[in-house]
């Protein structure tokens, strides 16, 4: 007899990734769509897709989404969620997304205390744009538009979106992870795991911020993504439980 | 009732269950009476929000969820809008947004205006798009045409504006209300997004990348908005069967204008109104036909000269178009209108007409 062991997660579609070899979206689409299914909760999720790599995630994630302008996921999910109470609402969306152009309403959202869950893909540039600096870009790190890299008195130094999110009251639970290894995909399973269930609970706005490999636009091989992530990447935005009150 | 709560209680009885809004002076009576009702409904959101995008924003979301949504604000606020209005026109979602405009540009003052004319029946946002403006000009039309505007934009799935201005707002009228629409009774949405129980799942989005599909997309809109010019442009006239010269003005404009036709009439001139109800749709078919008999069209708007611009195009030369026009604020009195329009009649020598 035959045991089936490895299977696509039922609710990503069959669609395969137009991602770049090697870019951690692939890796959290899954993660989130496994934990959507082991929780049951695919007939009653909504997703909100950011503008960026992950714009067209609505192609493979295969529950109900809806597009969100740049930056205003937390909005459109506080719309759906205060008319559906009931439903699990999501949104996903990258560090230029949640951490520039939409800051006021990822604050805002986490201090009404929104019962949402957030998806933060921090890669620390703007992958789909061609690798121009992002909020959450390292120092010293180059970009296109940070030539010879980030300068903290030019350019700003990198914001700690997670840790001012901690800050409001209505944010429950906060937790950066990261992809690079296995060990750090199998936590940030559990930390989706819980900030999903943190929403089932009706506790309050959750967040995962997961640090996530970007070789086309850091112009390094996965490995060496990966590795940088772990080595450097971690130095500025440390893997802890940032906020936890679930409990 | 203030004009701005007509249009909350008429919104509440058009069904709306969900609002959220920023303070801006002149219409902030409209999100304060909004609080109250959305809490005296068991299934009423109101949200304070953080910024006039995320008011929109969230007005999108609860769009997408299926509930009859709306947001308000004045001019400076539906600038900061117009993006989640766009979004609104190319996901196909219905909205009311209410612009009690005051003047401009920049921050300008809260006095009353219609300094936004331009932006309204343009779209405003990014795109190749449309938004249904309407123009109520007293109470009672405050009230009825807030409930065509939940009825267009679920009929035709699609942003609607509702463009009063300061004085609209404030100014005390009687009302009578239609009856109180049950949200749970309408009929159901097939689009929207709630789960994809029993159905496969469901995408609301704005981008298309492959050109060819875009390019459908967009005539797709299109033939929306050419089946919406023909159903409900809509215009009222007052006086005109023997006019020589007409008067098109909207809103507290043509309020204004009607005591300064009354004057004219007093004193023998044959004057006449014409009132877009529908600023887009433009009514242009009704000035087309008016201009059989009338060769002098006299356009009144509190700013420098907007609409006159459909006029004219709704006329392509077949009548002569005047332009009277008080920006900043400015609000005319009848007098000073009357005394435009009978030096303008003079001046064409219609007194001597056939």
């Amino acid at each position: 007899m035959e045991e089936l062991v490895f299977t696509r997660p039922r609710y990503l579609k069959k669609a395969p990734f137009h991602y770049c070899p090697g870019c951690g979206h692939s890796i959290i689409h899954r993660l989130v769509a496994e934990v959507i299914e082991e929780l049951g909760i695919g007939d009653r999720t909504i997703g909100v897709p950011p503008a960026g790599c992950a714009v067209i995630a609505y192609d493979y994630f295969d529950v109900d989404m809806g597009e969100a302008p740049h930056g205003r996921g937390p909005a459109v999910a506080t719309g759906i969620k205060r008319i559906l109470p009931d439903r699990i609402v999501f949104s996903y969306q990258g560090d230029g997304d949640i951490a520039a152009i939409g800051t006021a309403e990822t604050i805002h959202a986490a201090n009404r205390g929104e019962n949402i869950t957030v998806i933060f893909v921090n890669n620390s540039c703007y992958g789909m744009t061609g690798g121009q600096m992002a909020p959450t870009t390292l120092l010293g790190q180059n970009s296109t538009t940070t030539p010879g890299g980030r300068d903290a008195r030019r350019d700003g130094a990198p914001i700690d979106l997670s840790e001012i999110l901690a800050l409001t009251r209505g944010a429950v639970y906060i937790e950066r992870t990261a992809v690079s290894s296995l060990k750090n995909i199998m936590r940030t399973k559990k930390a989706i795991t819980k900030a999903f269930k943190t929403q089932m609970e009706g506790k309050g706005f959750s967040l995962v911020e997961i640090l996530s490999p970007c070789p086309t636009n850091w112009k390094m091989s996965t490995i060496d993504a990966c590795r940088r992530i772990d080595e450097s990447v971690v130095q500025t935005f440390p893997l802890k439980v940032i906020k936890d009150e679930t409990g | 009732m203030r004009g701005s709560q007509v249009i909350g209680e008429a919104a509440v009885r058009a069904g709306c269950r969900f609002y959220a809004g920023y303070p801006i002076t002149p219409q902030n009576e409209l999100p304060e009476f909004m609080s109250g009702a959305m809490a005296d409904l068991e299934d009423g959101t109101f949200i304070q929000a953080e910024s006039e995008i995320a008011a929109i924003n969230m007005v999108i979301g609860a769009s997408m969820a299926g509930a009859r949504a709306m947001t308000s604000s004045s001019s400076p606020g539906i600038s900061l809008k117009q993006e989640g209005i766009s979004f609104l026109a190319g996901l196909e979602l219905p909205a009311v947004i209410v612009n009690v405009m005051r003047g401009g540009p920049g921050l300008g003052n809260i006095a009353p205006s219609q300094g936004d004319y331009f932006q309204a029946t343009r779209g405003g946002g990014h795109g190749d798009y449309r938004a249904i403006v309407l123009a109520p000009a007293h109470g009672q039309e405050l009230a009825d045409l807030t409930r065509d505007a939940f009825e267009y934009a679920d009929r035709y799935r699609t942003p609607v504006m509702i463009l009063a201005d300061g004085m609209m707002g404030q100014m005390m009228e009687p009302v009578v209300f239609p009856d109180a629409v049950n949200p749970a009774k309408l009929p159901r949405k097939s689009w929207i997004l709630d789960g994809a129980r029993e159905r496969p799942s469901r995408i609301i989005r704005s981008l298309i990348l492959d050109t060819v599909e875009m390019e459908e997309h967009n005539w797709k809109l299109a033939r929306k908005y050419r089946m919406i010019s023909t159903e409900i442009p809509r215009a009222e006239t007052y006086m005109t069967e023997d006019a020589r010269l007409v008067v098109i003005a909207y809103g507290t404009a043509a309020r204004i204008a009607r005591g300064g036709i009354r004057r004219a009439r007093e004193m023998g001139l044959k004057v006449g109104l014409l009132r877009p109800v529908t600023l887009w749709p433009f009514p242009d078919r009704a000035i087309r036909e008016m201009s059989r008999l009338v060769k002098d069209f006299m356009v009144f708007e509190m700013n420098t000269g907007q609409m006159v611009e459909d006029v004219r195009l709704a006329l392509e030369g077949r009548s002569a178009v005047h332009f009277y026009g008080r920006p900043g604020g400015i609000i005319s009195t009848p007098d000073e209108v009357g005394k435009a329009i009978s030096s303008l009649y003079y001046r064409q020598h219609l007194k001597e007409g056939p």
